[in-house]
């Protein structure tokens, strides 16, 4: 890694003006994609901004209609918080599922949305439950968010203090992992709120993250069989040595399907 | 150059450190504290789990002067008066180790994982709970064996200290 200052922030106002004061200032969370980033030479700030010690932004609440985490709140508490496990469960599981114990125990929610990694979980769930994203300045919508391979809407400066995800009727999300590196191969989350459907695809899309209009759509009624007949077409998913675009496509379906059927409770 | 101040194995230690110094660099580079390894430096492999506030950590993706303040216990932290920890006992016991260069993370992920799991843990919640630890040579067999035997003993101690 490249030197850098090291600083932590004691308060969201103090982070927001370290960031907009210092050049090539970057923020720090649970740090496990920035500092791998760094070690690679891939990124070299600075100054480093560690949000660490901002006690505000930890920790999960039910607000109403909607379960509130705060964006340095790591996967681990996510995964295990009785507020999530009672209105959100499949929320906890995707929680639970993402890397290993040790990476959940550092890496943040807030980390993770900000970051937009094609092959991440939370932002499948940010989308298929149509989710807010609170910043320092203003709320985004996650349909509005997310906007490219690793790119969001966030400004220059802009700080994410918590996501907000409206509690459904009923949420599943089935992940194909890479054995290797732990990140969704392919990964769907379908959820099911009235007589809406949404379903949220990562690991596949060239494009990063995105909403499946056509099966959101076929659901006649909320279950597997409404999306057998539908097919995804390769174009526009991502191949790779590890799965070709016509194989991810397939399980996209097949994820889809999965999915579905384990936010009715059942297995596929 | 920074100093920086924390608690390792129960004892206060300070030292100097640059932003860029990793948690496991400070341990291994200024505390000469050697147990813990580096296997990958990618995040990927467990040889440098330390606990950090109770909770297993990869000290290659950390940076030592975010730890502040904070209290690591590290491999060489878990015997007390010259008898090894349960854990450490079981692995020894069990063949859980062949040229123990994962022994140390291995050993610091079971014990999280008794801390979080209990101390009955079946072969599947094992091997799940070991995704982030890879052992080039044993093939993780007795590694399992060895856990769960550890977890039972870890357990047996907890309930002797609480008749004590
Ligand atoms: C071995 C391994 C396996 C993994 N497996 C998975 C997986 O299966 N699924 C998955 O989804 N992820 C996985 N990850 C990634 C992990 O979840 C990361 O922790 C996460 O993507 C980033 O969160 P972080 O807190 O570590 O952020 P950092 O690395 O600290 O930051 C990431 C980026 O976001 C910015 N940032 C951080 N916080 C904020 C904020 N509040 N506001 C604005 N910008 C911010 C930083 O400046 C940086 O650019 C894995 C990581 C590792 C090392
Ligand atoms: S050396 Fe830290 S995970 Fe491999
Ligand atoms: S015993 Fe050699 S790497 Fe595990």
């Amino acid at each position: 890694m490249y030197a850098f200052d090291y600083i932590k922030a004691t308060s969201l106002d103090q982070a927001a003006k370290l960031l907009s004061e210092k050049e090539e200032a970057k923020l720090l969370a649970g740090g496990h994609t920035l500092l791998p980033t760094m070690k690679q030479r891939l990124a070299a700030p600075g100054v480093l901004v560690d949000l660490s010690g901002v006690s505000d932004l930890r920790g999960i609440a039910r607000e109403g209609d909607a379960v509130v985490i705060g964006a340095m709140t790591p996967h681990g508490e996510v995964a295990t918080s009785a507020v999530v496990r009672a209105a959100i469960p499949s929320l906890a599981e995707l929680a639970s599922v993402i890397g290993d114990p040790a990476v959940r125990h550092r890496g943040t929610i807030g980390g993770s949305v900000a970051n937009n990694d094609p092959a991440a979980d939370y932002p499948a769930a940010c989308l298929a439950l149509g989710a807010t994203i609170v910043t320092n300045k203003r709320s985004v919508a996650a349909d509005d968010f997310f906007t490219g391979l690793f790119e969001t809407a966030l400004e220059d400066g802009e700080i994410v203090a918590k996501v907000s995800f409206p509690i459904p009727d009923k949420m599943g999300y089935a992940k194909f992992r890479n054995p290797a590196s732990r990140y969704a191969l392919v990964g769907v989350c379908v959820a099911q709120k009235g007589s809406t459907a949404r379903v949220a695809v990562t690991g596949a899309g060239s494009n990063g993250v995105f909403r499946w209009k056509e099966a959101e759509a076929a659901f006649a009624t909320f279950d597997p069989a409404s999306l057998e007949k539908l097919t995804m077409s390769p174009a526009g998913i991502n191949g790779d040595i590890h799965a070709d675009a016509e194989y991810r496509a397939h399980l996209i379906g097949v994820m889809a399907r999965r999915a579905t059927a384990k936010a009715l409770g059942k297995r596929l | 150059m920074p100093t920086l101040s924390m608690t390792v194995n129960g004892k206060p230690v300070s030292g100097e450190a640059e932003g860029r110094t990793l948690l496991v660099q400070f341990l291994r580079e200024t505390l000469r504290l050697t147990g813990t390894h580096v296997g990958c430096d990618t995040s990927q492999c467990g040889a440098c789990l330390v606990h950090i506030d109770g909770k297993a950590v990869k000290s290659c993706t950390t940076l030592a002067l975010a730890c502040a303040g904070a209290s690591i216990t590290t491999i060489e932290g878990l015997a007390r008066d010259g008898k090894l920890h349960p854990m450490q006992e079981a692995f020894r016991e069990n063949h859980g180790l062949q040229c123990g260069f994962c022994t140390p993370g291995m050993i610091m992920s079971a014990i999280d994982m008794v801390n979080r799991k209990g101390t009955d843990l079946d072969e599947q919640t094992i091997r799940h709970e070991l995704e982030g630890n890879i052992c080039r040579c044993t093939g993780y067999h007795n590694i399992v064996k060895s856990i769960a035997a550890g977890a039972a003993a870890m357990g047996k101690e907890g309930l002797r200290q609480a008749a004590e």
